[in-house]
Protein backbone atom coordinates (compact mmCIF):
# COMPACT_ATOMS: atom_id res chain seq x y z
CA UNK A 1 0.00 0.00 0.00
CA UNK A 2 1.27 2.91 -0.91
CA UNK A 3 1.40 6.07 2.03
CA UNK A 4 0.10 9.73 0.79
CA UNK A 5 3.79 10.85 0.27
CA UNK A 6 4.16 7.76 -1.90
CA UNK A 7 0.62 8.63 -3.86
CA UNK A 8 2.09 12.80 -4.03
CA UNK A 9 5.31 10.42 -5.63
CA UNK A 10 3.90 8.52 -8.09
CA UNK A 11 1.29 11.37 -9.54
CA UNK A 12 4.92 13.55 -10.07
CA UNK A 13 5.58 10.95 -13.07
CA UNK A 14 2.50 12.08 -14.52
CA UNK A 15 4.06 15.96 -14.82
CA UNK A 16 5.74 16.83 -17.97
CA UNK A 17 8.30 19.56 -19.13
CA UNK A 18 6.20 23.12 -19.77
CA UNK A 19 3.04 22.39 -17.94
CA UNK A 20 1.03 24.60 -15.95
CA UNK A 21 -0.27 22.71 -13.30
CA UNK A 22 -3.12 23.50 -10.60
CA UNK A 23 -2.85 21.61 -7.16
CA UNK A 24 -5.77 20.76 -4.78
CA UNK A 25 -5.73 20.73 -0.98
CA UNK A 26 -4.21 18.14 0.81
CA UNK A 27 -2.20 14.73 -0.99
CA UNK A 28 -2.43 16.82 -4.10
CA UNK A 29 -0.25 20.02 -2.46
CA UNK A 30 2.35 17.29 -1.89
CA UNK A 31 3.32 16.21 -5.50
CA UNK A 32 4.98 19.75 -6.13
CA UNK A 33 7.34 18.30 -3.83
CA UNK A 34 8.28 15.86 -6.01
CA UNK A 35 8.47 17.02 -9.60
CA UNK A 36 11.48 16.41 -10.99
CA UNK A 37 14.06 19.46 -10.87
CA UNK A 38 15.03 19.61 -14.39
CA UNK A 39 11.30 20.00 -15.51
CA UNK A 40 9.87 23.40 -15.75
CA UNK A 41 6.42 23.86 -14.82
CA UNK A 42 4.67 26.86 -13.57
CA UNK A 43 1.88 25.92 -10.85
CA UNK A 44 -1.49 28.14 -10.53
CA UNK A 45 -3.04 29.05 -7.05
CA UNK A 46 -6.63 29.88 -8.02
CA UNK A 47 -6.76 32.93 -5.69
CA UNK A 48 -4.66 34.80 -8.21
CA UNK A 49 -1.12 33.87 -8.57
CA UNK A 50 1.01 31.68 -11.19
CA UNK A 51 4.19 30.79 -10.01
CA UNK A 52 3.82 29.27 -6.58
CA UNK A 53 7.18 29.47 -4.96
CA UNK A 54 8.11 27.19 -1.48
CA UNK A 55 7.10 28.12 2.01
CA UNK A 56 8.82 31.57 3.23
CA UNK A 57 11.05 31.47 6.25
CA UNK A 58 9.71 33.23 9.02
CA UNK A 59 11.45 36.55 8.34
CA UNK A 60 9.95 36.27 4.45
CA UNK A 61 5.98 35.69 5.76
CA UNK A 62 3.48 38.20 3.66
CA UNK A 63 -0.04 38.28 4.57
CA UNK A 64 -0.75 39.39 1.43
CA UNK A 65 0.61 36.57 -0.27
CA UNK A 66 -1.53 32.90 0.32
CA UNK A 67 -2.17 30.06 -1.65
CA UNK A 68 -5.64 28.36 -2.11
CA UNK A 69 -5.71 26.59 1.26
CA UNK A 70 -4.70 29.95 2.84
CA UNK A 71 -1.27 29.12 3.29
CA UNK A 72 1.49 31.26 3.18
CA UNK A 73 3.46 31.22 0.50
CA UNK A 74 6.08 32.65 -1.87
CA UNK A 75 6.60 33.40 -5.58
CA UNK A 76 8.89 31.83 -8.01
CA UNK A 77 10.99 33.65 -10.13
CA UNK A 78 8.79 34.55 -13.19
CA UNK A 79 5.71 35.13 -11.30
CA UNK A 80 2.12 36.83 -12.44
CA UNK A 81 -0.72 38.41 -9.86
CA UNK A 82 -3.92 38.31 -11.14
CA UNK A 83 -7.81 38.85 -10.05
CA UNK A 84 -10.49 35.98 -9.60
CA UNK A 85 -12.04 36.33 -12.77
CA UNK A 86 -9.22 36.54 -15.04
CA UNK A 87 -7.48 33.12 -12.58
CA UNK A 88 -11.03 30.96 -13.81
CA UNK A 89 -10.47 33.01 -17.32
CA UNK A 90 -7.23 30.62 -17.20
CA UNK A 91 -9.01 27.29 -16.15
CA UNK A 92 -12.49 27.55 -17.51
CA UNK A 93 -10.48 28.70 -21.00
CA UNK A 94 -8.49 25.52 -20.86
CA UNK A 95 -4.92 27.21 -20.62
CA UNK A 96 -4.01 25.05 -17.60
CA UNK A 97 -2.97 21.66 -18.65
CA UNK A 98 -3.11 19.49 -15.67
CA UNK A 99 -5.29 19.77 -12.52
CA UNK A 100 -4.38 17.33 -9.70
CA UNK A 101 -7.30 16.90 -7.22
CA UNK A 102 -8.24 14.42 -4.13
CA UNK A 103 -12.00 13.05 -4.34
CA UNK A 104 -14.30 10.89 -1.79
CA UNK A 105 -15.64 8.89 -5.44
CA UNK A 106 -15.35 8.38 -8.90
CA UNK A 107 -17.44 6.63 -11.29
CA UNK A 108 -16.06 4.25 -14.02
CA UNK A 109 -17.47 6.81 -16.45
CA UNK A 110 -15.17 9.71 -14.60
CA UNK A 111 -17.72 11.41 -12.85
CA UNK A 112 -15.92 12.85 -9.21
CA UNK A 113 -17.55 13.25 -6.22
CA UNK A 114 -15.45 15.66 -3.72
CA UNK A 115 -17.60 18.63 -2.45
CA UNK A 116 -20.59 17.57 -0.03
CA UNK A 117 -21.14 14.35 2.02
CA UNK A 118 -25.40 14.59 2.91
CA UNK A 119 -25.68 15.18 6.89
CA UNK A 120 -22.82 16.94 7.28
CA UNK A 121 -22.12 20.38 6.93
CA UNK A 122 -21.73 21.81 3.67
CA UNK A 123 -18.20 23.72 3.45
CA UNK A 124 -18.96 24.52 -0.45
CA UNK A 125 -17.20 23.71 -3.17
CA UNK A 126 -14.54 26.33 -4.02
CA UNK A 127 -13.03 26.26 -7.03
CA UNK A 128 -13.83 22.51 -7.76
CA UNK A 129 -16.44 22.47 -10.10
CA UNK A 130 -14.76 24.89 -12.09
CA UNK A 131 -11.84 22.83 -12.68
CA UNK A 132 -13.31 19.77 -13.25
CA UNK A 133 -15.76 21.01 -15.63
CA UNK A 134 -12.93 22.55 -17.71
CA UNK A 135 -9.20 20.50 -17.27
CA UNK A 136 -8.35 18.44 -20.11
CA UNK A 137 -6.36 16.59 -17.99
CA UNK A 138 -7.50 15.60 -14.52
CA UNK A 139 -5.54 13.06 -12.06
CA UNK A 140 -6.92 12.43 -8.82
CA UNK A 141 -5.21 11.32 -5.68
CA UNK A 142 -7.61 9.25 -3.41
CA UNK A 143 -7.72 6.06 -1.20
CA UNK A 144 -9.61 3.09 -2.64
CA UNK A 145 -11.72 2.06 0.13
CA UNK A 146 -13.39 4.13 2.58
CA UNK A 147 -12.39 3.15 5.99
CA UNK A 148 -14.88 0.52 6.45
CA UNK A 149 -13.48 -1.37 3.28
CA UNK A 150 -16.19 -0.08 0.70
CA UNK A 151 -14.82 0.63 -3.02
CA UNK A 152 -14.45 4.29 -3.70
CA UNK A 153 -14.27 3.58 -6.91
CA UNK A 154 -17.61 2.97 -8.17
CA UNK A 155 -20.37 2.27 -11.19
CA UNK A 156 -22.41 5.75 -10.01
CA UNK A 157 -20.99 7.97 -7.71
CA UNK A 158 -23.10 7.59 -4.63
CA UNK A 159 -22.11 11.22 -3.11
CA UNK A 160 -23.51 14.28 -4.83
CA UNK A 161 -21.47 15.15 -8.22
CA UNK A 162 -19.18 17.80 -8.43
CA UNK A 163 -18.32 17.10 -12.36
CA UNK A 164 -19.43 14.29 -14.60
CA UNK A 165 -17.03 12.79 -17.36
CA UNK A 166 -13.89 14.28 -16.57
CA UNK A 167 -11.03 11.86 -14.14
CA UNK A 168 -8.81 10.73 -16.68
CA UNK A 169 -6.34 8.79 -14.36
CA UNK A 170 -5.90 7.94 -10.68
CA UNK A 171 -4.01 6.69 -8.03
CA UNK A 172 -5.08 5.42 -4.94
CA UNK A 173 -3.15 3.97 -1.87
CA UNK A 174 -3.58 0.57 -4.31
CA UNK A 175 -3.18 1.45 -7.85
CA UNK A 176 -2.74 3.21 -11.14
CA UNK A 177 -5.97 3.45 -13.09
CA UNK A 178 -7.14 5.42 -16.20
CA UNK A 179 -10.52 6.26 -16.43
CA UNK A 180 -11.56 4.56 -19.97
CA UNK A 181 -13.55 7.18 -22.75
CA UNK A 182 -15.82 4.38 -23.54
CA UNK A 183 -16.14 3.82 -19.20
CA UNK A 184 -14.64 1.32 -17.02
CA UNK A 185 -11.17 1.57 -14.96
CA UNK A 186 -8.11 0.12 -16.73
CA UNK A 187 -5.43 -1.02 -13.91
CA UNK A 188 -2.18 -0.13 -14.87
CA UNK A 189 0.09 -0.69 -12.10
CA UNK A 190 -0.14 -1.55 -8.41
CA UNK A 191 1.16 -0.89 -5.23
CA UNK A 192 3.64 -2.74 -3.80
CA UNK A 193 2.37 -6.13 -2.25
CA UNK A 194 -0.78 -5.51 -3.22
CA UNK A 195 -2.07 -8.11 -6.00
CA UNK A 196 -4.16 -7.92 -8.90
CA UNK A 197 -6.95 -9.93 -6.91
CA UNK A 198 -6.90 -7.77 -4.03
CA UNK A 199 -7.21 -4.64 -6.58
CA UNK A 200 -9.95 -6.17 -8.28
CA UNK A 201 -12.40 -7.12 -5.32
CA UNK A 202 -11.75 -3.47 -4.21
CA UNK A 203 -13.20 -1.92 -7.14
CA UNK A 204 -16.67 -1.66 -7.60
CA UNK A 205 -17.09 -0.20 -10.98
CA UNK A 206 -15.88 -2.03 -13.93
CA UNK A 207 -12.54 -2.94 -13.98
CA UNK A 208 -10.31 -3.87 -17.11
CA UNK A 209 -7.33 -5.85 -16.42
CA UNK A 210 -4.86 -6.52 -19.41
CA UNK A 211 -1.68 -8.56 -19.52
CA UNK A 212 0.81 -8.52 -16.70
CA UNK A 213 0.69 -5.54 -14.51
CA UNK A 214 4.01 -4.37 -12.99
CA UNK A 215 4.08 -3.43 -9.14
CA UNK A 216 5.18 0.48 -8.70
CA UNK A 217 8.82 0.80 -7.64
CA UNK A 218 10.04 3.75 -5.35
CA UNK A 219 13.57 4.96 -4.16
CA UNK B 1 -10.62 66.59 -11.15
CA UNK B 2 -13.30 64.06 -8.68
CA UNK B 3 -12.68 64.01 -5.27
CA UNK B 4 -13.80 60.86 -3.97
CA UNK B 5 -12.26 60.95 -0.68
CA UNK B 6 -14.12 60.51 2.93
CA UNK B 7 -12.34 60.84 6.22
CA UNK B 8 -12.52 57.44 8.02
CA UNK B 9 -14.93 53.81 7.94
CA UNK B 10 -17.67 55.56 9.87
CA UNK B 11 -18.82 58.68 7.10
CA UNK B 12 -17.74 55.96 3.95
CA UNK B 13 -20.62 53.25 5.37
CA UNK B 14 -22.97 55.98 6.55
CA UNK B 15 -26.40 55.42 4.13
CA UNK B 16 -25.93 51.66 4.36
CA UNK B 17 -28.78 50.65 5.96
CA UNK B 18 -30.85 47.27 6.82
CA UNK B 19 -31.45 44.43 3.98
CA UNK B 20 -28.85 45.74 1.57
CA UNK B 21 -26.81 43.90 -0.45
CA UNK B 22 -23.54 44.02 0.22
CA UNK B 23 -20.23 42.26 -1.16
CA UNK B 24 -16.97 42.05 0.43
CA UNK B 25 -13.40 41.69 -1.35
CA UNK B 26 -10.87 38.69 0.31
CA UNK B 27 -9.83 35.31 -0.20
CA UNK B 28 -9.75 33.91 3.33
CA UNK B 29 -8.82 36.74 5.58
CA UNK B 30 -6.21 38.06 2.79
CA UNK B 31 -7.50 41.53 1.22
CA UNK B 32 -10.32 41.93 3.16
CA UNK B 33 -11.89 45.48 3.83
CA UNK B 34 -10.76 44.99 7.87
CA UNK B 35 -11.98 49.51 8.52
CA UNK B 36 -15.20 48.91 6.63
CA UNK B 37 -16.09 45.61 8.20
CA UNK B 38 -15.68 47.17 11.90
CA UNK B 39 -17.83 50.49 10.78
CA UNK B 40 -20.75 48.16 9.72
CA UNK B 41 -20.71 46.43 12.99
CA UNK B 42 -21.41 49.44 14.88
CA UNK B 43 -24.27 49.97 13.32
CA UNK B 44 -27.39 48.49 14.42
CA UNK B 45 -27.71 46.39 10.83
CA UNK B 46 -29.80 43.37 10.51
CA UNK B 47 -31.31 41.33 7.32
CA UNK B 48 -27.77 41.95 5.01
CA UNK B 49 -27.22 39.64 1.87
CA UNK B 50 -23.46 39.27 1.65
CA UNK B 51 -21.18 38.00 -1.20
CA UNK B 52 -18.26 36.95 -0.32
CA UNK B 53 -16.06 34.18 -1.64
CA UNK B 54 -15.83 33.05 2.27
CA UNK B 55 -17.22 34.18 5.55
CA UNK B 56 -14.46 35.24 7.43
CA UNK B 57 -13.74 32.99 10.83
CA UNK B 58 -15.47 33.16 14.34
CA UNK B 59 -13.69 36.11 15.45
CA UNK B 60 -12.58 38.20 12.51
CA UNK B 61 -13.68 39.52 8.92
CA UNK B 62 -17.39 38.57 8.11
CA UNK B 63 -17.14 36.05 10.88
CA UNK B 64 -18.02 39.17 13.32
CA UNK B 65 -21.51 40.53 11.44
CA UNK B 66 -22.55 36.96 11.77
CA UNK B 67 -21.97 36.85 15.53
CA UNK B 68 -24.01 40.51 15.42
CA UNK B 69 -26.74 38.64 13.47
CA UNK B 70 -26.64 41.30 11.12
CA UNK B 71 -26.67 38.69 8.12
CA UNK B 72 -29.51 37.26 6.52
CA UNK B 73 -27.91 35.45 3.91
CA UNK B 74 -24.80 34.55 2.51
CA UNK B 75 -23.66 34.05 -1.47
CA UNK B 76 -20.31 32.71 -0.99
CA UNK B 77 -17.73 29.53 -2.90
CA UNK B 78 -16.43 28.34 0.49
CA UNK B 79 -18.13 28.89 4.09
CA UNK B 80 -15.41 25.99 5.85
CA UNK B 81 -13.78 27.81 8.84
CA UNK B 82 -16.45 29.06 11.44
CA UNK B 83 -18.29 27.64 13.73
CA UNK B 84 -21.07 30.24 14.45
CA UNK B 85 -21.85 29.81 10.83
CA UNK B 86 -22.28 26.36 10.82
CA UNK B 87 -24.33 26.88 14.12
CA UNK B 88 -27.14 29.73 11.85
CA UNK B 89 -27.11 27.53 9.15
CA UNK B 90 -28.31 24.47 11.40
CA UNK B 91 -30.80 26.17 12.54
CA UNK B 92 -32.12 27.96 10.03
CA UNK B 93 -31.49 31.38 11.06
CA UNK B 94 -28.84 31.89 7.88
CA UNK B 95 -29.65 31.41 4.20
CA UNK B 96 -26.35 29.70 2.27
CA UNK B 97 -26.10 29.97 -1.41
CA UNK B 98 -23.12 28.22 -2.54
CA UNK B 99 -21.64 28.87 -6.00
CA UNK B 100 -19.01 27.36 -7.65
CA UNK B 101 -15.34 30.09 -7.39
CA UNK B 102 -15.32 30.88 -10.76
CA UNK B 103 -18.61 31.31 -11.70
CA UNK B 104 -18.84 33.18 -8.48
CA UNK B 105 -16.15 35.68 -10.11
CA UNK B 106 -17.96 35.67 -13.20
CA UNK B 107 -20.97 36.58 -12.06
CA UNK B 108 -19.39 39.52 -10.41
CA UNK B 109 -17.33 40.35 -13.07
CA UNK B 110 -20.23 40.51 -16.06
CA UNK B 111 -23.03 41.94 -13.42
CA UNK B 112 -20.04 44.91 -13.31
CA UNK B 113 -19.84 44.62 -16.79
CA UNK B 114 -23.41 44.78 -18.09
CA UNK B 115 -23.82 41.14 -18.84
CA UNK B 116 -27.19 39.93 -17.85
CA UNK B 117 -26.12 36.13 -17.76
CA UNK B 118 -23.43 33.60 -19.54
CA UNK B 119 -22.48 30.25 -19.90
CA UNK B 120 -20.41 28.14 -18.66
CA UNK B 121 -19.48 24.55 -17.94
CA UNK B 122 -19.06 24.59 -14.31
CA UNK B 123 -21.52 22.67 -12.05
CA UNK B 124 -23.14 20.85 -15.22
CA UNK B 125 -24.02 17.50 -14.20
CA UNK B 126 -24.59 18.86 -10.43
CA UNK B 127 -26.97 20.14 -8.28
CA UNK B 128 -25.44 23.51 -9.00
CA UNK B 129 -27.45 23.52 -12.40
CA UNK B 130 -30.68 22.00 -11.15
CA UNK B 131 -33.62 24.64 -12.14
CA UNK B 132 -30.91 26.32 -14.79
CA UNK B 133 -31.18 27.01 -18.33
CA UNK B 134 -28.91 24.27 -19.97
CA UNK B 135 -27.36 24.90 -23.50
CA UNK B 136 -25.03 23.04 -25.73
CA UNK B 137 -22.40 24.60 -28.00
CA UNK B 138 -19.87 22.75 -30.05
CA UNK B 139 -21.33 19.19 -28.58
CA UNK B 140 -20.44 20.32 -25.22
CA UNK B 141 -23.32 21.22 -22.30
CA UNK B 142 -23.50 24.43 -20.09
CA UNK B 143 -25.63 26.50 -17.77
CA UNK B 144 -26.76 29.84 -17.14
CA UNK B 145 -25.19 31.98 -14.77
CA UNK B 146 -26.68 35.79 -13.92
CA UNK B 147 -24.65 38.75 -13.68
CA UNK B 148 -24.14 39.97 -10.07
CA UNK B 149 -24.44 43.76 -8.69
CA UNK B 150 -24.88 44.97 -4.86
CA UNK B 151 -26.22 48.27 -3.43
CA UNK B 152 -22.65 48.81 -1.93
CA UNK B 153 -19.51 47.34 -2.88
CA UNK B 154 -16.61 46.91 0.00
CA UNK B 155 -12.61 46.61 -1.30
CA UNK B 156 -9.58 46.59 0.16
CA UNK B 157 -6.20 48.12 -2.28
CA UNK B 158 -2.51 48.67 -1.01
CA UNK B 159 -2.51 51.65 -2.70
CA UNK B 160 -5.18 54.25 -3.96
CA UNK B 161 -4.98 58.13 -4.77
CA UNK B 162 -8.03 60.71 -4.49
CA UNK B 163 -9.57 59.84 -7.78
CA UNK B 164 -10.41 56.56 -6.81
CA UNK B 165 -7.61 54.60 -9.03
CA UNK B 166 -6.66 51.42 -6.93
CA UNK B 167 -3.14 49.37 -7.14
CA UNK B 168 -3.80 45.76 -4.98
CA UNK B 169 -0.54 43.44 -3.51
CA UNK B 170 -0.14 39.92 -4.61
CA UNK B 171 -2.67 37.79 -3.88
CA UNK B 172 -4.75 40.43 -1.59
CA UNK B 173 -6.07 41.20 -5.25
CA UNK B 174 -8.83 37.90 -5.38
CA UNK B 175 -12.40 39.31 -5.90
CA UNK B 176 -11.74 42.73 -5.18
CA UNK B 177 -11.15 44.51 -9.02
CA UNK B 178 -14.21 42.34 -10.06
CA UNK B 179 -16.66 43.67 -7.30
CA UNK B 180 -15.31 47.22 -7.36
CA UNK B 181 -17.07 47.22 -10.87
CA UNK B 182 -20.45 45.43 -9.35
CA UNK B 183 -21.40 48.07 -6.16
CA UNK B 184 -23.88 50.62 -6.80
CA UNK B 185 -21.44 52.29 -4.52
CA UNK B 186 -18.10 51.39 -4.56
CA UNK B 187 -16.06 51.87 -1.50
CA UNK B 188 -12.53 51.34 -1.26
CA UNK B 189 -10.11 51.15 1.82
CA UNK B 190 -6.30 51.79 1.37
CA UNK B 191 -3.48 51.53 3.04
CA UNK B 192 -1.89 54.18 1.70
CA UNK B 193 -3.94 57.27 0.16
CA UNK B 194 -1.99 59.14 -2.38
CA UNK B 195 -2.93 62.34 -4.40
CA UNK B 196 -4.50 62.01 -8.31
CA UNK B 197 -1.24 62.20 -9.74
CA UNK B 198 1.14 60.20 -7.81
CA UNK B 199 0.22 56.95 -8.99
CA UNK B 200 1.76 56.14 -12.35
CA UNK B 201 -1.46 54.94 -14.45
CA UNK B 202 0.36 52.15 -15.80
CA UNK B 203 0.36 50.62 -12.90
CA UNK B 204 -3.06 50.87 -11.68
CA UNK B 205 -5.09 47.48 -11.71
CA UNK B 206 -9.00 49.12 -11.01
CA UNK B 207 -9.77 52.49 -12.95
CA UNK B 208 -11.47 55.69 -10.72
CA UNK B 209 -14.36 55.25 -12.13
CA UNK B 210 -15.50 51.92 -10.41
CA UNK B 211 -14.95 53.66 -7.06
CA UNK B 212 -17.45 56.31 -5.34
CA UNK B 213 -15.84 56.73 -1.75
CA UNK B 214 -11.98 56.27 -0.73
CA UNK B 215 -10.45 56.55 2.78
CA UNK B 216 -7.27 55.42 4.35
CA UNK B 217 -7.75 52.91 6.54
CA UNK B 218 -5.67 51.76 9.81
CA UNK B 219 -4.83 49.33 12.11
CA UNK B 220 -4.66 46.80 9.31
CA UNK B 221 -3.71 43.18 11.81
CA UNK B 222 -3.95 41.17 7.82
CA UNK B 223 -4.77 37.91 10.03
CA UNK B 224 -2.80 34.67 8.76
CA UNK B 225 -4.85 31.75 8.59
CA UNK B 226 -2.38 29.05 7.98
CA UNK B 227 1.34 30.34 8.77
CA UNK B 228 3.36 27.65 7.16
CA UNK B 229 6.91 28.28 7.19
CA UNK B 230 10.15 26.47 5.72
CA UNK B 231 13.23 26.16 7.63
CA UNK B 232 16.30 27.27 5.78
Amino acid sequence: MLDKTQIAKRIAREVKNGQYINLGIGIPTLVANYIPENLEVVLQSENGLLGIGPFPTEDKIDPDLINAGKQTITMAKGSALFNSADSFAMIRGGHVHLTILGAMEVSEKGDISNWKIPGKMVKGMGGAMDLVASADNIIVAMQHCSKDGQSKLLKECSLPITGINCVKKIVTDLAVLDVLPEGGFKLLERAPGVSVEEIVSKTEGRLLVEGEIPEMVFD
Amino acid sequence: MITKTVKNAAEAVRDVVSDSVLMFGGFGLCGIPENCIQALLQKDLTGLTCISNNAGVDDFGIGLMLKKRMVKKMISSYVGENAEFERQLLSGELEVDLIPQGTLAERIRAGGAGIPAFFTPAGVGTEVAEGKEMREFDGKMYLMEKGLRADFAFVKAWKGDTAGNLIFKGTARNFNPMMATAGKITIAEVEELVPAGSLDPNHIHTPGIYVQRIFQGGDYEKRIEQRTVSKE
